[in-house]
């Protein structure tokens, strides 16, 4: 089986995760009544409103009103239902923490959190929407699960799979086109991630949109004569702490790279258990502890050093500090 | 009353000055807790719990119980003091309030106590929280009510009005909330730090059914309810005049008995009070 698309490199078919949510939620919708799907007067941006036609009754905007969305989900979660609330990263974390810390992290309710418009790549409405901080919020909550699909398949595959989880779960998702990676085959698993690319000399561990950047920097540096192993490390919170000793150990060191700061996201997440278990020098991809600002998607993927040509360059780093 | 004998309210008035006994005993044992509030609700959960509410603590999560969610969650003594003299955990374990381990945390919690819908402490959550049930069972045409306490001091916070616009819109009318009025939070007077007044139009114009009556004497608080359940078309907000620490006169509109325990010896004359206001009822 095939677990990566064809001609990735040259020629990616581009599909929004977004999208993937949208398509996911219709289909979930179909096959199991107790879904409900909350959102605050973004709908169509999240693509809550292809579910919204199929299923008005199933169906609640309520205006722009966060914490109450929060309150109501909970209120609706323990009526043996599911819901799912989603709206922009900004609005479904920061405004809302302290709901989501009581109602749903502490009482453990089974409260499906969906975030779209994340990161950078949010674009031109600025840092006032660019949540770069929403994984490290979220991964501190006990009981919460966190995840950051890295395309359109994978997102649908982690909404399925949040469906039957029961529990708290955070699914981080984006705004813009994003390079389809994965097969509809690749298989999905909370809390597992997938090796895209083996080698011995590195590790890149990354997710969401940089999984792409971290294949495109293995091939780059293959070329160069160094072989990088990929992992897609699409579960935040459980990590897949198995995975990443191996890789530690097969290959000595590490580069992670993420759409998010440095600070508290998958990178610190990574160093919490090599720098325990097995530490092997380790670099780290991200936003340096600053905001982000106006432009587009791809503008700002390369102003915030989030490319293959930044992974190269910090693989470079982390091998001559490599024992 | 219509379908609610003298002998009827005499038995609840009598509960209600157990379970005001037991709450000044309790947080005087954990030397810590929110005894203003638990003292002037003691007769609204006494009605709710040994009256008005359809539950059964043998089964705490019958599907058609009515659900009551405690969006005040520092009034968790006159909470947990209802629940287990309703037979939801033993009254011996009452005394473990807030002390290591207990199931009875300084704030309730769902997942430890049989009886509690949701965790709340942190104020603002649970009204949103309550509209959600209230929300599947319109939707799913359910028979069953959802209640809700808030504090009055609570109604500051912003998300009470995000769900109270929502209810509104809705149309929940089997949503039931209540407002404890007594004018007192932590800093002084609500008037005087972020006055609510005037709370009864504010819900009017959220388009909510709102009643008023005294929350500190039983007839009143039962029918108040009784009106509450006929409504058909808002949700209802019942705005209950009490006193805090009722009927305990040194605390009244006193805000350190917000959330001061009683030492010794204020604990012995506030059950004294509390013993002499029932002798007076002649019950």
């Amino acid at each position: 089986m095939k677990y990566i698309q064809e001609n990735i490199f040259n020629n990616p078919k581009m599909l929004p995760t977004r999208d993937g949510f949208g398509k996911a939620l219709v289909k979930l919708g179909e096959i199991n009544e107790k879904i409900i799907v909350l959102t605050t007067d973004v709908a169509g941006s999240v693509r809550a409103n292809w579910f919204a036609e199929k299923f008005p009754k199933r169906f609640f905007d309520l205006g722009i009103a966060e914490q109450n969305m929060i309150s109501v989900a909970t209120g609706i979660s323990l009526e043996n239902k599911i819901p799912f609330a989603t709206t922009f990263g900004v609005f479904i974390t920061g405004r809302v923490w302290d709901q989501i810390r009581v109602l749903v992290s502490y009482s453990q309710t089974n409260v499906k959190l969906v975030a779209t418009h994340t990161g950078v790549t949010v674009g031109e409405d600025g840092a006032t929407h660019q949540i770069l901080e929403d994984i490290a919020l979220m991964r501190v909550l006990p009981n919460m699960t966190v995840i950051v699909p890295s395309d359109f398949n994978e997102t649908k595959k982690a909404i399925f799979a949040a469906a039957d989880f029961k529990g708290p779960i955070y699914i981080r998702l984006g705004r813009q086109k994003a390079p389809l990676i994965t097969t509809d085959d690749a298989p999905f698993e909370i809390g597992k991630s997938q090796k895209l690319r083996d080698g011995n000399d590195v590790t890149i561990v990354a997710c969401g949109v940089l999984v792409y950047e971290a294949l495109l920097a293995a091939e780059k540096l293959n070329k160069l004569g160094i072989s990088a192993r990929v992992l897609n490390m699409h579960t935040i919170k459980p990590l897949d702490v198995d995975s990443l000793l191996e890789a530690a150990k097969t290959t000595g060191a590490i580069v992670t790279a993420e759409e998010h700061q440095i600070a508290g996201g998958l990178g610190s997440a990574v160093a919490e258990v090599l720098s325990q278990q097995n530490p092997v020098p380790i670099e780290m991809i991200g936003i340096n502890d600053e905001f982000g600002i106006s432009g587009t998607s791809d503008q700002l993927l390369t102003y915030y050093g989030l490319r293959s040509d930044n992974i190269v360059g910090s693989v470079k780093k982390v091998l001559k500090r490599k024992r | 009353m219509n379908n609610i004998e003298k002998k009827q309210i005499n038995n609840l008035i009598e509960i209600s000055k157990q379970l005001r006994i037991d709450v000044v005993n309790i947080i005087h044992g954990a030397k810590s807790g929110h005894i203003g509030g638990s003292l002037g609700l003691a007769d609204i959960f006494t009605a709710l719990y040994f009256h008005v509410l359809n539950h059964n603590s043998n089964d705490p999560n019958w599907a058609d119980r009515d659900r009551f969610v405690v969006s005040n969650g520092h009034v968790a003594p006159i909470y947990y003091t209802a629940l287990a003299h309703s037979g939801y955990f033993p009254v011996s374990e009452l005394s473990s309030l807030r002390k290591l381990r207990s199931r009875l945390q300084g704030h309730p919690n769902s997942l430890e106590l049989p009886g509690v819908e949701i965790s709340t402490g942190s104020l603002g959550q649970g009204l949103g929280v309550a509209c959600g049930m209230a929300l599947i069972a319109q939707k799913d045409k359910e028979d069953h009510l959802v209640y809700c306490s808030i504090g009055d001091g609570e109604t500051q916070e912003g998300s009470i009005w995000e769900a109270a616009m929502f209810a509104g819109h809705r149309e929940l009318s089997n949503l039931i909330a209540f407002t404890d009025r007594n004018y007192i939070q932590i800093d002084g007077n609500t008037e005087e730090i972020n006055k609510l007044e005037p709370l009864a139009e504010k819900w009017k114009a959220f388009n909510w059914n709102v009643l008023s009556a005294n929350g500190n004497d039983m007839e009143e608080i039962l029918n108040a309810f009784e009106k509450a359940k006929k409504e058909n078309s808002k949700p209802t907000m019942i705005i209950f005049n009490t006193k805090l620490g009722f009927p305990v006169s040194f605390m009244d509109g006193v805000s350190k008995w917000h959330g001061t325990a009683p030492n010794d010896k204020e604990a012995k004359s506030a059950i004294k009070e509390i013993e002499e206001y029932y002798l007076k009822l002649n019950l």
